[in-house]
């Protein structure tokens, strides 16, 4: 489906996301117009979804960043629906991820400080239906962030 | 961020998020802001590290990338192995995504991608296995994913 200059097109763009479409088109060797026809196509396919920007919650605030690794009472039919309803309804999950194997679910969660993530704790998440266990893991640095894709 | 964000910023951070190819004019007209106001609130925005940076946003499994699977790592020798050795090669592996030192159960969180199963265990085989100083390591393959907007 995609050839060898669409994969250079994003790999040009995925490692530098605020290249404007001329500079990616002289990056990639090809002319402006060869380019935006090429990414057009692939944004019509769904391929690229878009730019967006990263919130560094770091910065505005949030110095805690916990993985809570959570197994759901899977005696319940409908323990994943109701659990995902309404722990998305918690303003400090910031990534919900349903997994196979042996977690369930994984909320990502950022809070002020150890109180302020201590308070979110008790009273927005054990307050979820439908848990059987919690394990946390507290997130000490990112050595990798680039989601990038190995094109 | 010397100054805490205001309510407009916060609308124009989550708009941001979201898509970040809008222009300074077209997000600005929505929020009820001139052009020049939204650029510069966008500069300070980006200035004060708020604004991390642009990632590019595409569709993984359309681009033959079908699995996701997340893998938590234990050292085995720990405080005999150099953590920067293990963080340099894992992060120089290119299906390795994203690398996190975490605290708790395990010591290193991976993301990594995959065409397919197959792929995937020669990834693990031959890439993570042979890491310096790895020891168990927990597979969860990635069903689906959510982000969400956040404290804003």
């Amino acid at each position: 489906m995609l050839d060898n200059d669409d994969r250079r097109l994003l790999r040009y763009w995925q490692a530098e996301p605020t290249l404007s479409q001329g500079e990616l088109a002289e990056r990639a060797g090809m002319t402006t117009g060869r380019a935006t026809r090429r990414i057009a196509r692939m944004q019509e396919l769904g391929i690229l979804k878009g730019v967006g920007a990263v919130i560094d919650w770091v910065a505005l605030g949030y110095a805690v960043e916990v993985s809570l690794r959570v197994t759901l009472d899977k005696t319940q039919g409908n323990a994943f629906d109701v659990f995902l309803a309404q722990a998305r309804q918690v303003p400090e999950v910031i990534e919900l991820q349903t997994f196979l194997g042996r977690v369930d679910v994984r909320l990502s969660i950022i809070a002020r400080d150890m109180a302020h993530y201590q308070q979110i704790y008790r009273n927005a998440i054990l307050t979820l239906p439908h848990i059987s266990e919690i394990e946390a893991l507290m997130h000490v640095a990112r050595i990798k962030t680039s989601e990038g894709l190995p094109l | 961020m010397t100054t805490p964000l205001d309510d407009l910023d916060k609308r124009l951070l989550r708009a941001l998020a979201r898509d970040a190819g809008q222009s300074a004019g077209a997000l600005g007209r929505r929020l009820g802001l001139s052009q020049p106001a939204t650029w510069r609130r966008i500069k300070r925005m980006e200035a004060a590290g708020v604004i991390r940076g642009r990632e590019l946003r595409l569709d993984a499994e359309k681009l033959g990338f079908g699995v996701t699977v997340f893998l938590g790592v234990k050292l085995a020798l720990r405080g005999r192995v150099s953590l920067e050795d293990f963080e340099r090669a894992v992060s120089a592996i290119p299906e390795v995504q994203t690398v996190e030192h975490v605290l708790g159960l395990y010591d290193y969180r991976l993301r990594v991608v995959a065409r397919d199963l197959p792929d995937f265990e020669r990834v693990l085989r031959r890439r993570v296995m042979t890491l310096p100083g790895v020891g168990d390591v927990e597979a969860n393959v990635l069903l689906s994913e959510e982000r969400l907007a956040g404290p804003l």
